[in-house]
């Protein structure tokens, strides 16, 4: 595969993260390359929000280093990540839940718009109409592709489930970031709710160029969709590779697919 | 779940789907409206016009009477758009961005005493205003750097003792407010003619209200004003969106802290007169029963809370006066207590509204919008 000749998009070295006394990474190293859908799995605990969650900034890891694009930015505050090319969906839904669905997505172009408050005050005047009016076509391509036309102008607190999770989707991808970081995108879903969301993710890759890190507890759809797929368990990377790969190691059964004889009468994809 | 838009409303472009109001027909209503505010002070003014000169027919006098709403009336718009402003600053602060201040009325004082100052050191009056408002800024700012890190309780309490440093500082600062005898000042002036009339006042509110509250809802349909909304519904992934919470929260301060200074400045010129002892903690309380009322995180609803706050205790003087002396006065001997009444309804329909209609009045005009809409057939 020629994807991993190329710079690493996002290199983590060492993370180790501590609450205290737990330990909720040892000494992860992962690298992701551009154009990927790189899947990290494990079982609850193991860390795989915990690793998200220092790539976007929201924890701060004790020890070691993330480069995204060569660029350290282990210390970065969170809200300059966006800048950089980084987007992220939340496991636990976190919308604006009083403004509509078109407003949560125009919130993910917030770094890319210019016009400050004053020159958004005099809206005909300080050059923000035109802005907005831009920004609303990239929006609206979003919204096509993401197919909810209908719920442009609806609340985003009172959309069903997988609605909501497919505008966090359309926010992060606002963002027009370079590596998209979705934390189960697809749990709590139905299975055709699921075929949507797979090929989302897919076309996101490949037409609109976002790297993708995700985590997923659906395996079918992890091994069908990943070009690489790391394992954590207990805060440690055990393993990482294509999807049979990982499948195959002898590690990986044990602590995370259960026992041996389960993992045989499973179809590997 | 979708907003409702009448029959036949179809947007073709963006900025049509981006325009201030819902509909042409919404647009049209508040043209016509300010339009006939602008019209209200006029039978007064020809009334007197024609007095002086002497050569009024008393049947047109009648008839203008008919629409003359007296200096009073027109006092109490100006007090409600005055009110008005430095509420919808309120609710930017506490209803769009989700930080509390219960020190705004010590803002509002700041805007009024600096408009004053400023006018004594040779300023012209319309200059003042603007001036005053961006002074507070500066003080509001000061006082809402802890914001950026406070919450909740903590930033009330914070701002509680803005509230008292700043009433201090106006009880003390003799140079700046002219201490307990308080500081005269001087209604605005034009070319010439000075807006020194209710009439004439009037309009100076007027324009400020329009501006103020168009500058808003601009404000909250572009980038900052989404920000401002994103802190205060998810702070987690608004700061994930790029989003500098600090900034913002402390912009939301300097944002509401403007709105209560121009709001104080139009007080000081309307009364002329600015007391040390006005801008007490009842009186930022007060603002927040405004925001409350009239409905959080609502621009018009702000105005709403505003004329509710000044309308309601006239009403209820109105009630008061109406039993004084009567049968219902002599059974229960209220005698002088009666005044006390009119704060005692006022605490009472705010504990109900708060009940009945926790989303304020902007939700319930909201309804009855939606009821005449869809009338007789709202099953």
């Amino acid at each position: 595969m020629t994807l991993r000749e190329a710079a690493p998009i996002l290199q983590a070295d060492n993370i180790s993260l501590r609450f205290g006394g737990v330990r909720a990474l040892t000494e992860v190293s992962l690298s992701v390359h551009p154009g990927e859908v790189f899947s990290i799995i494990g079982p609850n605990g193991a860390g795989k929000t915990s690793f998200v969650n220092c790539v976007s900034g929201r924890y701060s890891p004790t020890s070691g280093r993330i480069l995204f694009e060569g660029q350290d930015i282990t210390r970065m505050r969170t809200n300059r990540r966006a800048a950089v090319g980084i987007g992220r969906t939340f496991q636990n839904l976190a919308l604006f839940g009083h403004m509509t669905v078109l407003e949560n997505i125009m919130v993910g172009r917030h770094h890319l718009l210019k016009r400050g408050f004053l020159a958004g005050m005099a809206y005909w005047a300080g050059g923000a109409e035109a802005e907005e009016l831009k920004h609303r076509e990239e929006v609206e391509r979003i919204i096509d592709f993401l197919e909810i036309q209908h719920v442009r102008k609806a609340i985003a607190g009172q959309l069903p489930y997988g609605l909501r999770k497919r505008v966090e989707l359309a926010r992060a991808m606002a963002l027009q970031p370079r590596l998209i970081l979705l934390d189960e995108p697809m749990a709590g879903m139905n299975l055709e709710e699921k075929e949507d969301m797979a090929r989302y993710i897919l076309d996101l890759n490949e037409e609109w160029g976002m790297t993708v890190l995700m985590i997923e507890h659906d395996m079918g759809v992890v091994m069908d969709i990943s070009h690489r797929v790391a394992v954590l368990d207990f805060g440690r990377c055990i393993a990482t590779g294509t999807p049979e790969v990982v499948l195959a190691n002898e590690h990986v059964r044990r602590a995370y697919l259960g026992e041996v004889d389960e993992l045989a009468a499973e179809p590997v994809a | 779940m979708t907003a409702m838009t009448p029959a036949g409303d179809f947007r073709t472009s963006y900025r049509a789907d981006m325009s201030l109001f819902a509909t042409r027909n919404t647009r049209l209503a508040v043209l016509l409206g300010v339009a006939l505010l602008a019209l209200l002070p006029l039978p007064s003014l020809i009334r007197q016009y024609l007095e002086n000169g002497g050569g009024l027919a008393q049947s047109y006098d009648d008839f203008l009477a008919v629409f003359d709403i007296g200096r009073y009336g027109l006092g109490l718009l100006i007090q409600i758009g005055f009110l008005g402003i430095a509420a919808l600053g309120l609710n930017i602060l506490v209803g769009f961005t989700g930080q509390i201040s219960i020190g705004h009325a010590a803002f509002f004082g700041v805007g009024a005493f600096s408009s004053a100052w400023l006018h004594d050191h040779g300023l012209p009056v319309l200059v003042c205003i603007p001036l005053s408002g961006l002074m507070t800024t500066v003080v509001g700012i000061i006082f809402g750097l802890p914001a950026a890190r406070l919450k909740g309780l903590y930033l009330a309490i914070a701002t509680l003792a803005a509230q008292f440093i700043i009433e201090d500082f106006f009880a003390r600062a003799q140079w700046f407010t002219g201490g307990v005898a308080g500081r005269g000042t001087e209604p605005p002036a034009l070319f010439g003619f000075s807006f020194d009339r209710e009439e004439t006042y009037f309009y100076v509110v007027l324009v400020a209200v329009v501006l103020m509250f168009v500058a808003a809802a601009n404000l909250m349909r572009t980038r900052d004003g989404r920000a401002l909304i994103a802190v205060r519904d998810h702070y987690l992934s608004a700061e994930m969106m790029g989003i500098n919470l600090a900034y913002y929260r402390t912009l939301s301060f300097g944002i509401a802290s403007f709105y209560a200074g121009i709001g104080g400045a139009l007080y000081a010129h309307y009364l002329q007169f600015v007391s040390v002892e006005a801008f007490n903690i009842g009186f930022s309380i007060q603002f927040l029963g405004m925001v409350i009322i009239g409905g959080l995180g609502s621009i018009s609803g702000s105005l709403m809370g505003a004329a509710f706050m000044v309308v309601l205790p006239e009403v209820v003087q109105a009630g008061a006066d109406a039993i004084a002396g009567g049968p219902v006065d002599q059974a229960l001997k209220l005698g002088a207590n009666i005044s006390f009444l009119r704060d005692m309804v006022v605490g009472a329909v705010i504990i109900l509204f708060l009940v009945f209609e926790p989303d304020g009045l902007a939700h319930r005009w909201r309804l009855i919008k939606a009821y005449w809409k869809l009338y007789p057939y709202s099953h």
